[in-house]
């Protein structure tokens, strides 16, 4: 038997295998295909305390094994999140997280507020690191001072596990790793999709309305895991590694490299059974290393 | 004359009205499935158009003239998302589904050269469909590669005993395919730009359009976005009504990404999981 529980902190996974905000809905979108209740846990799509249209079509390019979106948070709100969805969902037996984004420190608060009154929810993941958003998102996620500020904001009023997420778009991750976790950070989540654009050399055209977007997929997955393995060496919290996992030997680099569980994102859009068969493949990794307990993983490359 | 009160009440209740179909006709989808399907047949049509015929090894699901599917291309160097087609075909007593693919990039030109009893993964059945009444002046238009869901819509009508009057267009002959299928179901009219087949010009300009002897009621379309808009301003102008197929850039095709969405008046909706479909009234053309 090989133990799969993972403890990010105070929360506790029945695996390390998570699903990335913005790719995987609100769950029910995948229920034809998996067991949701098989996975670690979910994050749900980025919620803001208003609803927000998004920006404007097209907003997805794909680009050499990598995906390019410029979804811009659309969402209908934390309200409405409240009313419609969270009946549906919170029921599940996997962790479910929040993930948060608003472009005002108010607005962070406000919506954290209104989660921490709910009980199925397990934790918040702080999206200081969306690119898609003009006024600001990613601006929190890039400087070390406000990555501090709202993260004890949040602190002050969510009393369950905060899990922040950062941006990869920065010249030292590390840095601003040390000051969400400086701010009471429970957990680190990163990364979130790279700055990049794509043009259509017979148009001359951009492929996104908003001209840049966020690189996701394969293409940044050798990045990613430098990065995770930068940062779980610079904080003390667990980390939780993304960026490109498309099956379990990806998510067992990122463990490898420090990450305690891991998220899986774009592969989602590609294979809706991507998550389960991960949990599966980690413990085939597991038996066949004769290894009995999953966390003996992280952190454990060898040098 | 109604009151301005009235005309919002009357307002509100159309789009309660509308959002119950559209709920209705998404409930009524079926379980959707992932599934390795063996191509039976892989037909080359023209220079850049092939016809993929697949085969269901299970048990045959309930598929709506409308629907597609995503398909997995794993051999392509540099493209990994999946690409949607409409399902073009359905043979529910030999169990396939045959899907029109033109190729238009890295993607579909891998997809092309799969060959017969090769598998392709499918996710299917995806999205709304078009939704069918008792009109029987059914007119379908089809224009360049978007003739693709108007088969199968021409054969479930068919079934339903509606004879549905098809205007296929394209660029010149060699570029108009399937056209004995299609006459299998309906009286089929064609029109192309150099006029090498049919009448010459765009469809939209096609005679039957203008003609008082046919009073169509119910227009089902499909092509490219600028000839979608025009068949639009013409149901509008005629006051018919008209459903059209949209094919916007999707990455998932099950409503988690929120790529593929279009502008309506109940704001974005994903093409996806709220169409392909759309009736003109829900878009804000």
């Amino acid at each position: 038997m090989v133990n799969l529980k993972v403890n990010i902190g105070d929360l506790e996974l029945k695996n390390p295998v998570m699903t990335a905000s913005g790719t995987f809905g609100y769950g029910q979108e995948f229920e034809d295909f998996i067991d949701i209740n098989r996975l670690g846990g979910i994050i749900v799509k980025g919620t803001t305390l208003e609803a927000r249209e998004g920006n404007l079509y097209p907003r997805m390019a794909e680009t050499s094994k990598g995906m390019l979106n410029a979804v811009g948070l659309q969402n209908k709100g934390i309200d409405y999140f409240i009313e419609n969805i969270y009946p549906q969902i919170k029921n599940y037996k996997t962790k479910v997280l929040i993930n948060v984004s608003g472009s005002v420190v108010e607005d962070y608060v406000a919506t954290a507020e209104k989660i921490n009154e709910l009980e199925n929810i397990a934790a918040i993941e702080l999206n200081i690191s969306c690119p898609n958003v003009k006024e600001g998102g990613m601006a929190f996620g890039t400087n070390k001072n406000s990555a501090l500020e709202i993260t004890q904001a949040i602190k002050k009023v969510y009393k369950k596990h905060l899990m922040v997420k950062l941006s990869p778009n920065v010249t030292s991750i590390a840095e601003i790793a040390k000051a969400v976790e400086d701010g009471g950070a429970n957990s680190i989540s990163l990364v979130n999709t790279f700055l990049g654009m794509a043009i259509d050399s017979e148009t001359r055209k951009p492929l996104l309305s908003t001209i840049t977007g966020g690189l996701s997929g394969p293409a940044i997955k050798p990045i990613a895991l430098r990065m995770v393995w930068e940062v779980s060496k610079a904080v003390k919290i667990p980390v939780i590694g993304l960026g490109g996992i498309m099956n379990a030997s990806d998510a067992i680099e990122f463990m490898l490299a420090g990450a305690s569980a891991i998220q899986v994102g774009t592969a989602n859009f590609i294979d809706p059974q991507i998550s389960v068969k991960i949990v599966d493949g980690i413990q085939d990794y597991c038996e066949r290393h004769h290894i009995s307990d999953v966390n003996d993983l992280v952190g454990a490359m060898k040098i | 004359m109604l009151g301005i009160d009235e005309g919002c009440k009357l307002n509100k209740l159309i789009n309660q009205a509308i959002n119950q179909i559209t709920r209705f006709r998404y409930m009524k989808n079926t379980k959707k499935l992932i599934q390795d399907l063996k191509v039976i047949r892989n037909k080359q049509l023209n220079q850049d158009n092939y016809l993929l015929e697949l085969e269901v090894k299970n048990d045959f699901p309930d598929i709506l003239p409308g629907q597609f599917v995503e398909v997995l291309i794993e051999d392509a160097a540099n493209t990994f998302l999946r690409r949607p087609f409409s399902v073009h075909d359905v043979d529910k007593n030999n169990k396939t589904i045959s899907l029109f693919v033109k190729i238009v990039g890295e993607g579909t030109r891998t997809l092309c050269e799969i060959k017969k009893g090769d598998f392709v993964n499918l996710i299917y059945p995806l999205g709304n469909s078009f939704s069918i009444t008792d009109d029987k002046n059914v007119l379908l238009i089809g224009g360049g590669c978007g003739i693709a869901p108007l088969l199968y819509l021409a054969k479930y009508l068919f079934n339903k005993n509606i004879k549905p009057v098809i205007l296929i267009g394209a660029k010149s002959k060699n570029d108009i395919l399937q056209v004995d299928e299609y006459k299998k179901y309906g009286k089929v009219f064609l029109s192309t730009e150099d006029g090498s087949i049919g009448e010459k010009g765009l469809v939209i300009n096609h005679s039957i359009l203008n003609s008082k002897s046919f009073g169509f009621s119910k227009i089902y379309c499909c092509g490219p976005e600028l000839m979608m808009k025009a068949v639009a301003k013409y149901s509008k102008e005629k006051n018919i009504d008209c459903e059209v197929s949209l094919e916007n850039t999707m990455a998932c095709g099950i409503g988690a990404c929120l790529c593929c969405v279009t502008e309506t008046i109940h704001g974005n909706k994903c093409v996806c999981t709220d169409g392909p479909v759309f009736n003109i009234k829900e878009l804000k053309w």
